[in-house]
């Protein structure tokens, strides 16, 4: 008994430090991926990891909550005025990280910069002609025609401080052939809820918590530091997160998922990421380049299209390539994204003598050979999906040859318009069809490597890009999906699943366009 | 000898200019940068625009002309990637590497030459055949199998090594040097027993191979005659005669250690100029690609010519023969 109660004494008493040395502890977040950011840098590069860690130091005027709706950011409303311009009041008594108040000149200056040469968000920015500083906390910005998504748009484009950058000679960002490295390139000075305290690239970067950040009411995460150290090697990451050295992977592989489940003190969090997989054909040559049909192309045939969609077993591969980590898609955009249904989501019936009877119709019961084009180093199990389409396009008599190679290889056969039939992934960082149909479906879109043309869907791309009744605006969206959707001039495969993995200890929301915001993590 | 030594020179420089040729000529198969620099809504202008800029459409010989004529001035450019400049990267990671391959090796000879030794005299024991057995792990197991291994038995199932980066790093001018502190020990010697298994294995068998040799001959017996303990013969006698050889191949690999690293430091994570190429070979980041290569070439023709001067000051031979 005596005994008993000594222990007791002696565990509490050797306790005790330890309760409160971690009470007064500093919460350290450690985490981990493949790639670092390649800049610190806003308005340099406009890539998933760098936005990925320049979203925790610098603020954009519009932001989104962790389920993708917009929410003020350091703009607390906007309006649209009867002009058809947008009026943005900002937030008051804002600082940046090095003390200078935040004002509407700042934000004049960031959209100036955001449109220089060397900049990679112009796109974004292509329907402002200016922005007006109307008084220190209103901000007006005209467009050319009226733009009913433009809140949307300038969720990307994170507000810097004048005078900082002028003072680092940073006013435009670093240009493509320059010769010394720019300022901004490892230093920042945002506004968001941590800031910079070492950045090694490719090695190390610490970020601590901004005390005087003004969401930390709202938002109150209890993060006092971060550490991010990038793991290129996928193993090796895993290893990391299973020997407890980070608390968080943001990429691991869908093949480790099981095992980080199974693993004691350690989770995986998954939700659609707002990307489509996809494959394309060239239905606008007049004969195609790999084919051994000559003097027409088959895939300007809807019923080859039709025949190679049903042809497609993408539960499958959802269940065998994917290990289950993906959602068969019926078109080429995801939940989420404005405009995306159940309804357009329904893909036609995998049938394969249906697809055979399309195929004898359409003059091709023989078949024909054709040539994929496929990377192996950009999406999920990329090269394995389309092995698996190989097989089952074979069964309808289509003889693909597969050529998979690496992306930098890959997406210059895109731009150049060198290939019939591919695999593409698009992922819509405006959550707006129009961006879909601007770059995919439009006659003159960018990445429109079908020939696909349609001129009433060129209309409706056209006309909702300035159409600023809502309700309207959405009609035009569904009446452009059902076009796009009959005509096949894709086939969908399946949104892309995301998955987190990461400690119990950490409690933090996973969100679809696969960026982690540590101001809404906590840590126990 | 002066002849000898600006032949050789002279030679270092003609492979040099090979190497970089090739490597550069490589380069029109490895892909477009440009997709990689710029975000998936930048407009054909804009990506022709830059191609332009980087001078990518000149044709190769003129962006050859342009590279060597800024090499020899120690300009190679700003990194695609990460906007930095070049030379300023590698300096900034060859310390890393450098430390890697220096413990590796003495791992490497602190390892291979005593079970070379045991091995060679010890012969068809049972512990020397195992010995054998197991130093053929280290040439037969690809290197990133052997260090994910390593990483799971001591990082994850032990738990008492770090399982990848680079700790305790501390700074002594520009060099970054982790061999002050625990951490920095700790992170270093699961890599560098990577590293070194495969340089353990073929020095175990060189020094085996060469005791065999040694012990045959009449210097041995005569030592044994003379009376001396089996300890000062196999350690005094034939150890010192077989490192000739051994000190050879040591050198020329370290080189082979510095250039291939690549998988090592990929699989750990460890910040060195192996892992940077891997990195700038994923993004086609040119700039960095083709100094790297430079970079090893020179290491290996620097490392060539001074075994080449040492065998020149060794054996007379070759002084009589005017080095021919």
């Amino acid at each position: 008994m005596k005994t008993a109660t000594f222990l007791k004494g002696a565990v509490l008493a050797a306790a005790l430090p330890m309760l409160i040395g971690a009470a007064s502890a500093e919460n350290v977040l450690r985490w981990t991926s493949q790639g670092d950011a390649l800049t610190l840098d806003p308005q340099s590069q406009n890539e998933g990891p760098t936005t990925a860690m320049n979203q925790n130091i610098y603020e954009s005027l519009v932001k989104r909550d962790w389920n993708l709706v917009l929410e003020p950011g350091l703009a607390e409303s906007w309006t649209p005025l009867d002009d058809g311009n947008w009026e943005f009041k900002l937030r008051q008594g804002v600082k940046f990280h090095d003390g200078a108040d935040f004002t509407a000149e700042d934000v004049v200056f960031t959209f100036n910069r955001a449109n220089a040469a060397s900049s990679d968000f112009k796109e974004y920015l292509k329907t402002i002609t200016e922005v007006k500083a109307v008084d220190d906390y209103t901000v007006h910005i005209i467009t050319d025609n009226p733009n009913p998504i433009l809140p949307n748009e300038l969720t990307s484009i994170f507000i810097v401080d004048k005078g900082w950058a002028e003072r680092n000679r940073v006013v435009e960002p670093q240009d493509y052939a320059a010769k010394q490295e720019t300022f901004a390139v490892r230093n920042a000075n945002g506004t968001g809820p941590f800031i910079v305290e070492q950045r090694l690239p490719d090695e190390l970067t610490v970020l601590v918590k901004n005390p005087d950040w003004w969401g930390l009411e709202d938002q109150p995460h209890n993060i006092d530091k971060i550490e991010y150290r990038p793991i290129k090697n996928a193993a090796t990451r895993v290893a990391a997160l299973l020997s407890g050295e980070v608390d968080f992977v943001l990429d691991p592989p869908l093949q480790d998922l099981k095992r980080i489940e199974a693993a004691d003190g350690l989770g995986v969090k998954t939700v659609n990421q707002i990307r489509t997989i996809f494959f394309g054909m060239d239905q606008g040559i007049d004969e195609l380049r790999s084919s051994n049909i000559k003097g027409k192309n088959p895939f300007a045939d809807k019923r080859v299209r039709q025949a190679m969609y049903q042809a497609l077993d993408v539960e499958a591969i959802r269940r065998v390539v994917m290990e289950g980590q993906s959602f068969p898609a019926g078109i080429i955009t995801s939940p989420g994204v404005l405009g995306f249904t159940e309804e357009l989501d329904e893909r036609l019936p995998f049938d394969v003598e249906g697809a055979k009877q399309l195929m004898a119709d359409a003059g091709y019961a023989d078949g024909f050979s054709v040539q994929l084009d496929c990377p192996n180093n950009r999406y999920n199990n990329d090269e394995n999906i389309c092995q698996a389409a190989v097989a089952m396009l074979a069964k309808i008599g289509i003889d693909v040859k597969l050529e998979a190679i690496p992306k930098s290889e890959h997406f210059p056969k895109l731009q150049n318009r060198v290939t019939d039939f591919y695999m593409l992934g698009w992922g819509v960082p405006t959550l707006d069809s129009a961006y879909v149909f601007d770059f995919l479906y439009d006659s003159e879109g960018s990445w429109n490597v079908t020939g696909f043309s349609n001129a009433r869907l060129d209309e409706l791309a056209e006309t909702m890009a300035s159409e600023t009744d809502l309700d309207k605006r959405a009609a035009m969206i569904a009446e452009a999906w059902a076009i796009a959707k009959d005509d096949i001039a894709y086939l969908p495969i399946h949104h892309q699943v995301i998955a987190w993995g990461m400690s119990d200890k950490l409690d933090m929301p996973i969100v679809a366009n696969d960026s982690p915001h540590f101001r809404w993590a906590r840590m126990n | 000898m002066l002849s000898f030594i600006a032949r050789r020179v002279l030679q270092a420089f003609v492979v040099m200019a090979v190497v970089s040729l090739v490597s550069f000529s490589l380069f029109n198969f490895v892909g477009d940068p440009v997709n990689n620099m710029v975000g998936q809504e930048a407009s054909r202008e804009d990506r022709l625009q830059i191609r332009e800029e980087l001078g990518l459409n000149d044709p190769i010989v003129i962006q050859f002309a342009r590279f060597l004529g800024n090499a020899v001035q120690g300009e190679f450019g700003l990194s695609y990637r990460i906007r930095r400049p070049v030379s300023e990267l590698i300096a900034e990671r060859i310390p890393a590497t450098l430390e890697l391959v220096f413990v590796s090796a003495l791992v490497a000879l602190g390892l291979g030459i005593p079970f070379g030794v045991y091995t060679g005299i010890k012969r068809g024991t049972f512990a020397s055949s195992t010995v054998l057995t197991v130093s053929l792990v280290g040439v037969s197991l690809p290197t990133f199998i052997i260090g994910i291994g390593l990483i799971y038995l001591f990082a994850v199932y032990l738990g008492w090594l770090p399982s990848s980066g680079r700790r305790g790093v501390e700074e002594i001018g520009w060099w970054r040097t982790s061999f002050l502190s625990i951490d920095g020990w700790r992170s270093i010697i699961l890599p560098a027993l990577t590293l070194s298994l495969f340089q353990v294995t073929m020095i175990l068998r060189l020094v085996r191979a060469e005791m065999l040799e040694v012990m045959r001959t009449d210097y041995i017996k005569f030592a044994r005659a003379r009376g001396l303990s089996e300890q000062k013969i196999n350690y005094g006698v034939a150890l010192r005669n077989t490192l000739v050889p051994v000190i050879t191949i040591v050198g020329l690999n370290v080189g082979g250690l510095i250039a291939f690293s690549v998988i090592t430091e990929t699989v750990f994570q460890w910040p060195g100029t192996g892992l940077m190429f891997i990195q700038a070979v994923d993004f086609v980041d040119i700039p960095i690609m083709a100094a790297y290569l430079c970079f090893v070439a020179l290491i290996f023709v620097l490392i060539n010519l001074v075994v080449d001067i040492l065998y020149f000051v060794i054996d007379p031979r070759l002084r009589l023969s005017g080095g021919r």
